[in-house]
């Protein structure tokens, strides 16, 4: 039986049980529903969700976990004369996924029985020819191997399956049957309905913590076998960035990526924070209630943009304009359009809305009691602000600084449009250069083969990049906590 | 208490008045109306940019909407195309659209020489440089659906080439042509000449918006339709997985979570998911979805999947907010009454939040919507779909593009007519980012309630 049906049947079985949970508990008290500890639907819902909430927990963790499970034995089950490396093995696999497809839809089309194809011999059929006759092509030939291999696969899906029913099954009718069993009047089921709508919530609540372990996984086991496969010193500490197609690269440093990484970085911090900066305290020190309404918002447009937009707008506007400038016609220091600049740039205009709105918010924070002690004092305006407003605001803005930093690090359109595609270790702020991110999407698009180490070097930058912007966001989320509670 | 004054010489005079403007005042003004100038200079720095952005968006952008066509009388003759004269539509389709190139040419002489211009080119071929590799399959097509037509003469609308749609939109000059082996300065005098006879028109550009993306030589077939379609399919799983469990989170954590390490925890990692760059999400989903789960690459219902999970936090924060504005009174008169916890926030709580919460989800859609980056990981890439996707279920799992991977896509191709998709690609994708956010705007303003 399929998962669909199976979960059909368990959605009935729900519905049934709310009926019939709800009238077992007004049959118990005689239709006198002021008799009943909860509200009659409670008994109801108490049943539906005793009948359906394992059962379906138990069917997803099934379905998920299944091909896992049997793809790994049947893999184990592989002789190793057939492959070299992990790459063939998937190879090998995805041919027996193929063929005990094909098999499946031979069953389905009646070409033959299912003893037939328990005792099919790969020598003496023809099975390719079979094969495509039922419109599943295959590469190659079938080998006998890949035909037990396919054999057991099917064998074993079978079985699980079977398995998979039975127990779902069980489970629904067993939670069926127990609610039912107490829908007596004294039973209190709305505490128990209560109960397990709080799991739920619990259950959507955790799954940040799960997406998190999700990351922190998938980013561990790939970085541990990139280096299983690759010297992790020469990967730190390497000053080269060559990958060579799949397999035999020797040069896999990520020390270029991140040098252009951070002089990106620094020259889009170099224009959004003092513009983002100035902005806030113009807006929060001196503009009028109508200035602000106006130019706060126009400016947050900005970070409204997708980041797809600003990768255009440097590859088409702001690159060639510089180029114009500091190109071969100009002061000849750029060779491109892709360069650390234009990329910069464009980040840094992207980050302008977002320093400036964080900015203002923590400069608005300042209690206007200080201000006022300032003005008293004859101060002017903007003598309040560098000596009395920015010193008071100053942890807030250094926060609201790193939060931007760890923005332009990890930002990746426009550094994959803008910055170019060579890695090197190079002052010209004009020279093409790559980041970490620009390397992960280069190294993981294309080819599907995860198994060689010019794939899996992109987990272990990604690794990197996780780290960094994560540490950054700590120390910041840090110091913007720490001296937040001194005014309030 | 002494005087200091006293014993000393007095201090001489101000010799000045307040009301003359001394050195020092007029320098610390000076500084004052600097500091202004700096503010007014940084905030019309940022408008300036927006400005720019904005125009060179719609001025490189608005091109893509407009397409050069070539209005040609094709003489649909029997003897190519059904030569047996039987109608059967086997035999018709058994011509390949190369059969259909020498009618195309016929037409394009007839309507050069019907504009009294000179022919210089001697083969077809050359000729046909002029008008879309696409066209012959139009043509196909069209008499494939009307079989009656054949022996006929039919005025057809015909694409033309890139080349010759940029000289009519001034992107190809004669000059640019020189080293160009797809077009020569001769063609376009013959375009100018039929422009003169009315032939070449340029108009409304509809199969750009439904249209499918097209291969590398042809960027005046390029559409951005379909992956608009894998976009709205990405962004229906977005809604369906992250509206439901960004409010049940945001309701256990405002209102059932106890006070302890668990809800220290949670907390700690939404704030974290939020600033974790968009990238490290296209990881997950490639190692978790496509590796580890065998979920089909590049299909929406992955990338749906990963956007759900990069959009979470912001749903989280913004629902948390809108449920702790609802005011204590409304808690406690429905606790007053005999409600339960769970009959409180459902019943009273969460309606009244419900404007709040759903503005907040149309940002995140909004925010998911322009993300490219996780989708390039998960395969999302251009060009992968060349039809729409038949039915719901080939719509999740059928592998397709989304909008801004497919501009991504566009913007990669050498061709610079490509550039200019990207462009009108990018009006689209921003008319639905802005439509999005004013609906947002509009249901906030609605139904926000001063308590």
């Amino acid at each position: 039986m399929s998962a669909f049906w199976l979960l059909v049947i368990i959605l009935a079985l729900a519905v049934l049980g709310f009926v019939l949970g709800r009238a077992r508990a007004l049959a118990s008290v005689g239709g006198d529903r002021r008799k009943l500890h909860s509200l009659p639907s409670f008994y109801g819902y108490n049943v539906a969700m005793l009948a359906l909430v394992p059962a379906l927990l138990v069917l997803c963790l099934w379905v998920i976990l299944q091909p896992i499970v049997i793809h790994a034995s049947v893999a184990g089950a592989i002789p190793e004369t057939h492959y070299e490396s992990s790459g063939q093995l998937n190879l090998v696999m995805s041919d027996v996924a193929r063929v005990a497809e094909g098999l499946d839809e031979m069953v389905r089309q009646n070409v033959m029985t299912r003893e037939g194809i328990a005792a099919l011999d790969a020598d003496s059929t023809d099975l390719r020819a079979q094969l495509a006759q039922v419109g599943v092509a295959l590469g190659g030939e079938v080998s006998p191997t890949i035909l037990s291999a396919a054999q057991a696969l099917r064998a074993r899906s079978e079985t699980g399956t079977l398995a998979l029913t039975v127990v779902v099954l069980i489970i629904a009718a067993g939670g069926f049957l127990f609610a039912l069993r107490s829908s007596t009047g004294d039973f209190r089921a709305r505490n128990r309905v209560e109960s397990g709508v709080k799991l739920l919530l619990i259950g959507a609540a955790s799954l940040a913590i799960l997406t998190t372990i999700g990351i922190v996984l998938s980013l561990v086991f790939n970085t541990i076998n990139f280096f299983g496969m690759f010297p992790m010193t020469d990967f730190l500490f390497g000053t080269v960035w060559s990958p060579e197609g799949r397999g035999g690269s020797e040069h896999l440093g990520i020390l270029p990526l991140l040098w252009g990484t951070l002089y990106i970085s620094l020259v889009a911090l170099l224009v959004a924070v003092p513009i983002g900066l100035f902005a806030a305290i113009y807006l929060a020190e001196y503009a009028g209630k109508t200035t602000r309404a106006v130019a706060k918002p126009l400016l947050e447009v900005l970070a409204g943009i997708p980041t797809i937009v600003y990768g255009l707008f440097a590859l088409t506007v702001v690159g060639p304009m510089l180029v114009g400038v500091f190109g071969a016609d100009g002061l000849g220091w750029m060779q491109g359009a892709r360069s650390v600049m234009t990329a910069g740039l464009v980040m840094g205009i992207m980050l302008i809305p977002f320093v400036s709105s964080l900015s203002d918010d923590i400069i608005n924070a300042v209690p206007q009691t200080m201000r006022d002690g300032s003005y008293g004092l004859g101060a002017t305006q903007s003598e309040t602000v560098r000596q009395v407003v920015l010193p008071a605001a100053l942890p807030g803005i250094v926060g609201a600084v790193l939060l931007a930093a760890s923005r332009a690090i990890g930002e990746t359109m426009i550094v994959v449009m803008g910055a170019g595609a060579a890695a090197r270790l190079d002052l010209n702020p004009f020279a093409a250069m790559t980041t970490v991110t620009a390397k992960i999407v280069s190294q993981l698009t294309g080819d599907s083969d995860f198994a060689s180490p010019e794939a899996l070097v992109a987990f272990a930058l990604g690794m990197t990049l996780f780290i960094l912007t994560l540490g950054l966001n700590v120390l910041a989320l840090y110091i913007v906590r720490k001296y937040r509670e001194q005014y309030e | 208490m002494t005087d200091a004054s006293l014993a000393g010489t007095p201090e001489p005079r101000a010799t000045s008045s307040i009301l003359t403007v001394d050195d020092r005042t007029r320098k610390r003004n000076a500084a004052e109306a600097r500091f202004r100038a700096y503010g007014i200079a940084a905030i019309a720095v940022g408008l300036v940019f927006l400005v720019v952005l904005v125009s060179s968006i719609l001025f490189k952008g608005a091109g893509a909407f407009q397409q050069s066509f070539i209005t040609l009388n094709v003489d649909l003759q029997e003897a190519k195309l059904d030569k047996s004269g039987t109608r059967d539509i086997e035999a018709i389709k058994k011509v390949t659209t190369f059969g259909y190139n020498p009618l195309i040419d016929d037409a394009l002489a007839r309507a050069i020489a019907d504009a009294g211009a000179e022919n210089p080119f001697t083969k077809g071929k050359d000729l046909r440089k002029m008008i879309s590799s696409g066209a012959a399959a139009d043509i196909r097509d069209h008499v494939i659906a009307h079989p009656e037509q054949i022996g006929e003469t039919v005025a057809f609308k015909l694409l033309a080439s890139s080349r010759v749609d940029g000289y009519l939109k001034g992107r190809v000059t004669r000059d640019s042509l020189a080293r160009d082996k797809n077009l020569t300065p001769a063609h376009l005098d013959l375009v100018d000449a039929l422009q003169t006879a009315g032939l070449v028109t340029k108009s409304f550009n509809l199969d750009f918006i439904t249209g499918a993306d097209a291969s590398e030589s042809r960027p005046e077939q390029a559409g951005i339709g379909v992956s608009m379609l894998g976009s709205f399919y990405m962004m229906l799983v977005v809604l369906a997985c992250a509206l439901p469990i960004g409010v049940a989170a945001s309701i256990y954590l405002e209102e059932f979570a106890p006070q302890n390490r668990f809800t220290d925890l949670i907390e700690v990692n939404i704030a974290n998911l939020a600033a974790v760059p968009s990238i490290v999400f296209g990881i997950l989903g490639l190692a978790v979805f496509i590796q580890f789960a065998h979920l089909p690459q590049s299909a929406p219902l992955v990338g749906g999947l990963v956007l759900t999970l990069m959009t979470l936090p912001t749903i989280i924060i913004s629902t948390r907010a809108s449920l702790k504005s609802v005011p204590p009174s409304i808690r406690e008169a429905a606790l007053g009454i005999g409600a339960s916890n769970m009959q409180m926030v459902f019943h009273h709580v969460l309606p009244l939040a419900m404007p709040g919460i759903l503005t907040g989800t149309i940002i995140g859609l909004a925010q998911a919507l322009g993300e490219t980056a996780p989708l390039l990981l998960i395969g999302m890439v251009g060009y992968i779909a060349s039809n729409y996707p038949d039915g719901l279920i080939e719509g999740f799992m059928a592998p397709n593009s989304a909008m801004p991977a497919q501009i991504y896509e566009w913007a990669k191709r050498a061709d610079p007519a490509y550039y200019e998709r990207a462009w009108g690609g990018i009006i689209i994708l921003l008319l639905f980012l802005m439509s999005m956010n004013i609906i947002a705007i509009i249901l906030r303003r609605r139904f926000e309630r001063r308590w």
